[in-house]
């Protein structure tokens, strides 16, 4: 193996995992710099999901490797994993509905003290700060989809996990977080982002990976996007 | 005043003693429930332990390591019994429970039934059925307060006015503060909250100790007023149940205004038909089942 290069945010290899019988991966290998912005495209349950939350510890079984910031953390709980500075953000998006959405803000322990701050993150989504008293119950669909993402800016994880965000959302808002994830990128934050909106990640991403029945199928770097244009729409047409 | 009404306050008065255990039984069963997802049926074991460590500190312990004259007396049970239980409570959960996460209720609650039984029977091997009297009421507690229409003990208007405290301040931990904020998420989507760097397993084991120990408290003020007996566990547990069920599982403030309120009820309905008197929670039970079976407070 080539020795890493010593901006390696993320790197998983070989990465299998299981719910229950089930076999979902059956060898993940990506690798994330720091400060990219980086996608997993595929089909519905070509297991983009599953290698956000396998990074993350949240399936049954997992096997492999995934090292963050060159930390090995296959055998790590899930807690100890987040707090090397990992942001996740479900695709249920996982608003807690018996808190408010200052609650919700406030929930995730800092894990390191250079996140950003309240008032930092109430400029960059103003509705949150219109809505901070009200439950997480009575957001609208882009209020919550806000939300997952903000939670997580507070608490100094570097790298993001930002599952389906624009799904089901109205134009207007998937322009809007696309802005944010650009400003995003802009502080330094690294992303590694699960979408199935094409023309969202399209623009905004360094690098694509295709994922394909628990395998990466092929891995395109922004600049070649233009020339691989048709194979991909084959690969990603349901 | 008219002596029926003085009976029916006095009686009320009572009641609403007796509701203030079950609003701290519940309480803890309510908490665990949230949290773990478990029906503990041990609750009403950890009652009994906690009487039980409190009359054993009081009359026994000090002869076992060889002080006759060592005696550890009501408020320093009061401190240490629910410490121990929750303890208990705690070696319980990392060596047991924790194995049945995932699982389903069911085995939660038959393994904490079979915990019930053995300290039931633990117990039952050692001390009398019947129950024994517990003879450590500090004397600043004992006398009455005249309440205008009944003489009150003063050690049972302390337990009620302790009781509702705790209940109180517990209610404000759990919706009011930070940690109470990370243990309604907890039981609204553990997995996500671990995914946040929180340790939700250690929240889950410190969860069940201190429901535990809440009901080692119940215990230890409890011992003054009932006597000490192996089975005064499993006597209260099935009222407390009824009191869950009607509150709504795992509801904290339905599970302290239930308690209170069935206490009271009880009370009541023994001056106006002694015989329904026991009765009665399950016929209240009966029906919120019947009208809004996710209980009072419970969400629907």
């Amino acid at each position: 193996m080539l020795e890493p290069r010593a901006d390696e945010i993320l790197r998983v290899s070989d990465l299998h995992a299981f719910y229950g019988e089930s076999h979902i991966l059956h060898g993940i290998d990506l690798t994330v710099y720091r400060g990219e912005v980086v996608t997993l495209l595929g089909r519905n349950g070509s297991g983009r999901t599953t290698t956000l939350k396998a990074i993350l510890g949240l399936v049954d079984r997992r096997t492999g490797y995934v090292s963050i910031n060159g930390r090995p953390v296959i055998s790590l709980p899930t807690y100890q994993i987040a707090r090397i500075g990992v942001g996740y953000c479900p695709e249920e998006r996982g608003i807690f509905a018996s808190l408010t959405v200052e609650e919700n803000l406030l929930l995730p322990p800092t894990l390191r003290s250079d996140g950003m701050s309240l008032a930092e993150i109430y400029e960059m989504f103003p509705n949150l700060w219109e809505r901070r008293k009200s439950q997480g119950s009575k957001l609208s669909g882009g209020e919550q989809q806000m939300l997952a993402i903000a939670r997580i800016l507070r608490t100094g994880a570097y790298l993001l996990l930002l599952d389906e965000i624009t799904e089901g959302l109205a134009p207007v808002i998937v322009q809007a977080l696309g802005e944010v994830i650009r400003k995003l990128k802009d502080r330094g934050y690294t992303i590694v982002l699960v979408e199935q909106n094409f023309h969202f990640a399209a623009p905004l991403a360094d690098r694509h990976y295709v994922i394909e029945r628990g395998r990466v199928l092929d891995m395109i770097p922004h600049h070649e996007l233009e020339k691989n244009r048709e194979r991909l729409n084959a690969l990603l047409s349901v | 005043m008219d002596p029926f009404i003085k009976s029916v306050l006095s009686q009320a008065m009572l009641g609403l003693n007796n509701g203030a255990f079950y609003a701290l039984l519940s309480l803890g069963l309510a908490v665990i429930f949230g949290l773990l997802n478990i029906v503990n049926f041990a609750h009403g074991a950890f009652y009994m332990l906690g009487a039980f460590l409190a009359l054993i500190g009081l009359t026994q312990f000090g002869g076992w390591i060889g002080m006759p004259e060592l005696s550890i007396g009501f408020w320093w049970a009061l401190l240490l019994s629910p410490l121990l239980v929750g303890l208990f409570g705690i070696v319980i959960e990392r060596t047991m429970l924790k194995r049945l996460a995932g699982l389903d209720h069911l085995y939660g609650l038959l393994l904490t039934f079979g915990v019930a039984l053995v300290l039931q029977g633990f117990f039952g091997n050692f001390y009398n059925m019947a129950g024994t009297p517990y003879p450590g009421i500090p004397p600043s507690l004992r006398g009455v307060v005249d309440l205008g229409f009944m003489y009150f003990p003063k050690y049972r208007l302390f337990a009620l006015l302790f009781s509702l405290a705790v209940c109180f301040v517990t209610w404000y931990a759990i919706e009011r503060t930070k940690l109470g904020a990370l243990l309604r998420a907890s039981t609204e989507n553990p997995k996500l909250v671990e995914a946040f760097g929180v340790n939700v397993p250690l929240l889950v084991t410190l969860t069940y100790g201190f429901g535990c120990a809440l009901a080692g408290l119940a215990g230890v003020m409890a011992a003054p007023i009932y006597s000490v007996s192996p089975l005064m566990g499993s006597e209260i547990i099935i009222v407390v149940f009824a009191v869950v069920v009607i509150g709504g599982m795992g509801s904290i403030l339905g599970a302290i205004v239930t308690g209170l309120g069935l206490g009271l009820i009880e009370g009541v309905v023994k001056v106006l038909y002694p015989p329904a008197a026991s009765l009665v929670v399950f016929v209240i039970m009966a029906i919120v089942l019947m009208v809004r079976p996710s209980g009072l407070f419970g969400r629907e």
